[in-house]
């Protein structure tokens, strides 16, 4: 079967994305999980801007500027800083293997794409086959979230869930109205400052970023 | 017009408590506020009951009889809580709980979420309403860690990260809604995503796809709804935070998530012509109800065992919003109703009488009737209106589920009666032992705030025993919209 | 199609692979040495270390059996068989009805369980323990060296490996990001496989540390000369394997035009120099896993075979 080079080249950077989101499955320096996660919105703005050109909508250029402003430079940066001024490199625990962790991912990978499969033949955007791959990276952060002892990596994976829903958006219509982005745009930029303070105020309290000190409040 | 000013006041109430927050006078200056929203929320119900619905502002805003009424409730009940707060936080400070900085975050992010309720609750575009309810759960994050304890700082970041999943999942379901509007009404400007429009064209929408949007905006506003298995954040939540908190989330919070949700119900069921949806509403509330139930007898914490009380009205609530139909609907929109005014009644009294006896743990306060006759009579009396004692408001509406129940659904009547038999016995005999028994306490310094207690349950006695025949009509209505 | 001219290109294929394979391997280690900023050995190093050996006398242990004895000719054989199947130059091979891809991972394994079968037959602590390590990495390399063979085979509707070949050779310059999972995964493999860093350092001499140097401890003499000359052709094999598939440009298929035939001689040849290039450059970047690493190594490069598959099977690239 032969496509049109943009979606040769959108498919490429689905990929691409899936592709990181394992490799944040995997990876053990908060540092790299941060470039990691820049990596991702890097994908995501050249895909977003293939579309644009491909498809001649021109609000999607607008959309692009803001992913490349808020994912890759903003968000980052905010973290990076944060992650320094903690003092939080490494991450030693996770709550199962890393082989484990990669076949569990592999079975939500098959599992997001049999769900999305009736919704892509319905759909007449160019991008329509990209939509299964978008929800694999969503349920991939969600993992992400679920195996991690560190806050830090929680909220990266978050972001990270953040970045496959952009992506379905776009595979899907072709993203959603302006006022509905910029509104997400300032959620996230906002929970982002939030989580800011949170790490602060946990590490004042709890003298570290490690989850299990937030897992007394239970039933007794 | 009247919208922009209901929608501004709270916003700009909030950027002024910002820079005054930690004067003497900034809880007057919040109840002056929230006196503001409350009077315009009343006009404007007022204008919408005289002329119907209107659309403002090249259609991004739709008032109904639905919402309208939970514009005045949430702005009554917000104006009652600013009252509360006035005294409470005045304690709080007095005790030195809370320093300048805190009161005045405070007091600024509560006019902060007040706005962010008001638009969820007005807006017609539902990737909007969708941004609203994700800042409302910011505005109240930092809240509830405000005492800065390990539990507090524990339970707001679990707040923060179940409900930012769920409001994750909530996303893609309007991405899903999103995409199945499309196909119909086109993507010219933001048409697509407005309720007024969807509802026209409903039985147009692909219904494979909106089956599976519904599924994700269950999940993602359930998760704000509290129901189960999605509460986990819920107890915590309003175990830790201030009292206010804990009685502005389970009174408004609670309600305009199922608002959004039931919004979206009205699109699917017109779309998919099975029950899907609201078979999957009634099986969450009733699982809700269950769960809340036998959870209520662990508890040790007070505000803890009222938040599970929340839980499981709401999933009355959203399983009488399951059931559909015109009585059920009108039953739903009662018990959202007097659900809020009853809860945030008695989370007033709980506040006092924990600031009283210094401590949230149930086992150890006691007497209150003794220490302060007017919380120990505002305890007993809102529970037993929360229990569905009649003739207080909660039982006509629970009374009007289970009677809809026993004609369409019998299976549920026994889990139903399970679920409020067993929760009459978990609370009661708490209630009971906190109220009376002996104590050597002393009297607060500042007297406590207990006007808005008992206004609330004057409303609640009134609904119970003679709705007015207007709100009897805007019931109708708002139950005609649902359908 | 059997006839004369075929019959002598198969068997100019195979003598080149087996003349051409310590070279590959004398190639690799002398850019190891150049990017250590050594003067290394020289290229024909390899050679003069067979010849060296050949002229040796073998010392065999006593309890020794008859398969000990064996197994370095297993080796040689179903190296050079694999060779004769594999299309390193051309498609159009008289065995190429036998070449098919799943068969090519049976011969590999054959292989394998012989030397371990050997390794294990002195009854020496490194022995076994050489075996179980090579047996592990085997087990755990073949379901990701087959599902990458299941990627290639699904794009081109057959698991014959000419087949697979020419029709990736005579598609349009497409992006296939399937294959570029399932690039990076036979990379994996290959280094594990081979018995490379960062799975397992050739040059070690520490017997702990060893994974496949293990297993040939006992040899000496021409025996270790046919196994070191098999392992070189295994390497041979591999590269040839992954330039089949993923670079096949410049390979003489469905043709039988002497000048394409000859072409193909220093295309490959080329082809070959720039991988071994490559290998000695991931050589020297990375260091040595340690052993219980090594199953997460072998789980990332199955992972990324499997989302290589799926990606084909979602995206239809």
């Amino acid at each position: 079967m032969t496509l049109s080079f943009a979606s040769q080249l959108i498919n490429l950077c689905a990929a691409l994305l899936l592709l990181l989101s394992f490799a944040m499955l995997s990876q053990r320096r908060v540092l790299t999980l941060v470039d990691l996660f820049a990596m991702q919105g890097c994908t995501l703005f050249v895909s977003i801007i293939v579309v644009a050109w491909s498809t001649g909508q021109p609000h999607l250029y607008y959309s692009a500027a803001l992913t490349l402003i808020l994912k890759v430079l903003v968000l980052p940066i905010i973290l990076h800083r944060l992650i320094r001024r903690l003092g939080v490199q490494w991450e030693n625990e996770t709550l199962l293997n890393t082989p484990t962790t990669m076949l569990l991912g592999l079975l939500l990978v098959i599992f997001a794409f049999t769900l999305a499969q009736p919704i892509s033949q319905l759909a007449n955007t160019v991008t329509r086959s990209t939509l299964g791959i978008a929800l694999a990276v969503v349920m991939l952060s969600f993992l992400m979230m679920i195996t991690r002892g560190k806050a830090v990596t929680q909220v990266i994976g978050f972001l990270a869930m953040e970045n496959g829903l952009f992506f379905a958006a776009t595979s899907a219509t072709y993203g959603m109205p302006m006022v509905v982005e910029l509104g997400v745009a300032l959620d996230v930029l906002v929970s982002m400052v939030i989580f800011g303070i949170f790490f602060f105020q946990i590490r004042e309290q709890f003298d570290s970023l490690d989850l299990h000190h937030l897992e007394s409040l239970k039933e007794d | 017009m009247e919208l922009i000013i209901l929608l501004s006041i709270p916003l700009f109430g909030s950027l002024l408590l910002a820079l005054v927050g930690q004067h003497e006078w900034a809880p007057e200056a919040n109840v002056f506020v929230s006196a503001g929203t409350f009077a315009i929320g009343v006009w404007l119900t007022v204008y919408v009951i005289a002329h119907g619905p209107m659309l403002v502002w090249h259609e991004q805003f739709f008032i109904d009889p639905f919402n309208v009424f939970l514009v005045a409730l949430t702005s009554f009940i917000g104006l009652t809580t600013s009252l509360f707060s006035r005294s409470y936080m005045r304690i709080e400070a007095n005790h030195g709980r809370l320093n300048h900085n805190q009161l005045r975050l405070y007091h600024s992010m509560f006019q902060l979420f007040m706005f962010t309720m008001l638009l969820a609750l007005t807006t017609n575009n539902m990737g909007l309403l969708w941004v609203a309810m994700e800042a409302a759960t910011l505005t109240t994050v930092l809240l509830v860690s405000l005492y800065r304890t390990p539990a507090s700082i524990e339970a707001a970041w679990k707040y923060f990260i179940l409900c930012g999943v769920g409001i994750a999942q909530a996303l893609f379901g309007t991405i899903l809604l999103y995409f199945a509007a499309e196909k119909v009404l086109g993507s010219s400007g933001t048409t697509a995503l407005l309720w007024t429009h969807l509802d026209d064209v409903k039985d147009q929408l692909e219904p494979t796809v909106l089956s599976l949007a519904f599924v994700f905006l269950l999940v993602g506003y359930g998760t704000k709804v509290g129901l189960a298995p999605l509460h986990n954040w819920l107890p915590d939540a309003h175990a830790e935070g201030p009292t206010p908190i804990s009685a502005v989330l389970s009174g408004l919070l609670l309600n305009v998530a199922l608002y959004a949700v039931v919004r979206c119900k009205v699109l699917v069921q017109g779309s998919v012509h099975s029950d899907l949806a609201g078979n999957l509403m009634m099986g969450f509330g009733l699982f809700s109800v269950v769960l809340a139930a036998f959870m209520l007898w662990r508890q040790k914490d007070i505000k803890r065992l009222f938040a599970y009380s929340s839980v499981e009205h709401m999933g009355i609530a959203t399983f009488a919003f399951g059931m559909g139909g015109p009585v059920a609907n009108f039953a739903a929109l009662l018990h959202m109703t007097v659900h809020s005014l009853i809860k945030s009644s008695i989370f007033f009294t709980v506040g006092h009488a924990t600031q009283k006896a210094g401590t949230q743990i149930m086992e150890k306060i006691r007497g209150l009737i003794t220490i302060n006759p007017t919380v120990g009579w505002g305890l007993m009396l809102g529970t037993l209106a929360i229990l569905g004692m009649p003739p207080f408001g909660v039982f006509a509406s629970e009374f009007l589920i289970l009677i809809t129940a026993m004609r369409d659904h019998p299976w549920a009547i026994p889990i139903l009666l399970l679920g409020l038999g067993v929760a009459f016995g978990a609370i009661f005999t708490r209630v009971q032992a906190m109220v009376f028994g002996e104590t050597n306490l002393q009297r607060l310094p500042h007297p406590p705030a207990l006007i808005p207690v008992f206004v609330h349950i004057a409303i609640v006695l009134m609904l119970g025993v003679y709705i007015p025949p207007h709100l009897a009509a805007w019931y109708r209505e708002a139950a005609r919209i649902i359908g | 199609m059997v006839n004369a001219t075929t019959l002598f290109t198969q068997l100019i294929e195979i003598i080149l692979a087996v003349i051409a394979a310590p070279l590959l391997i004398g190639w690799v280690n002398q850019c190891r040495a150049w990017l250590q900023n050594r003067r290394g050995a020289g290229m024909l190093q390899p050679y003069r270390s067979i010849r060296k050996l050949f002229h040796k006398d073998a010392v065999i242990a006593a309890n020794a059996s008859a398969l000990f004895r064996l197994v370095p000719y297993i080796q040689f054989a179903s190296m050079c068989l694999a060779a004769a199947i594999i299309p390193s130059l051309w498609t159009g091979l008289p065995f190429a009805v036998a070449a098919d891809t799943i068969a090519l991972v049976g011969l590999f394994a054959t292989a394998r369980v012989f030397l371990a079968l050997a390794a294990m037959d002195i009854g020496t602590a490194f022995g076994s323990m050489g075996a179980r390590r090579e047996m592990l990495v085997g087990f755990l390399a073949e379901p990701a060296l087959l599902m990458v063979f299941f990627t290639a085979s699904l794009i081109s509707h057959s698991t014959s490996f000419p087949t697979i070949v020419e029709t990736l050779a005579s598609g349009r310059l497409a992006i296939y990001p399937s294959l570029a999972f399932a690039g990076v995964a036979f990379l994996m493999v290959l280094l594990a496989e081979n018995a490379r860093i960062p799975v397992d350092n050739p040059a070690t001499h520490l017997e702990l540390t060893m994974i496949h140097e293990a297993t040939v401890l006992e040899y000496s003499a021409r025996h270790l000369a046919l196994i070191e000359w098999s392992a070189a052709l295994k390497l041979f094999n591999y590269a040839c394997i992954g330039l089949a598939l993923f670079f096949p440009w410049g390979l003489a298929t469905n043709t039988h035009n002497l000048l394409d035939l000859l072409l193909a001689i220093p295309i490959t040849g080329l082809k070959l120099l720039i991988v071994g290039f490559g290998l000695a450059f991931i050589e020297s970047i990375n260091a040595k896993m340690r052993i219980f690493r090594a199953p997460e190594f072998l789980a990332t490069a199955f992972l990324l075979a499997v989302l290589g598959l799926l990606v084909h099977l979602l995206l239809g690239s």
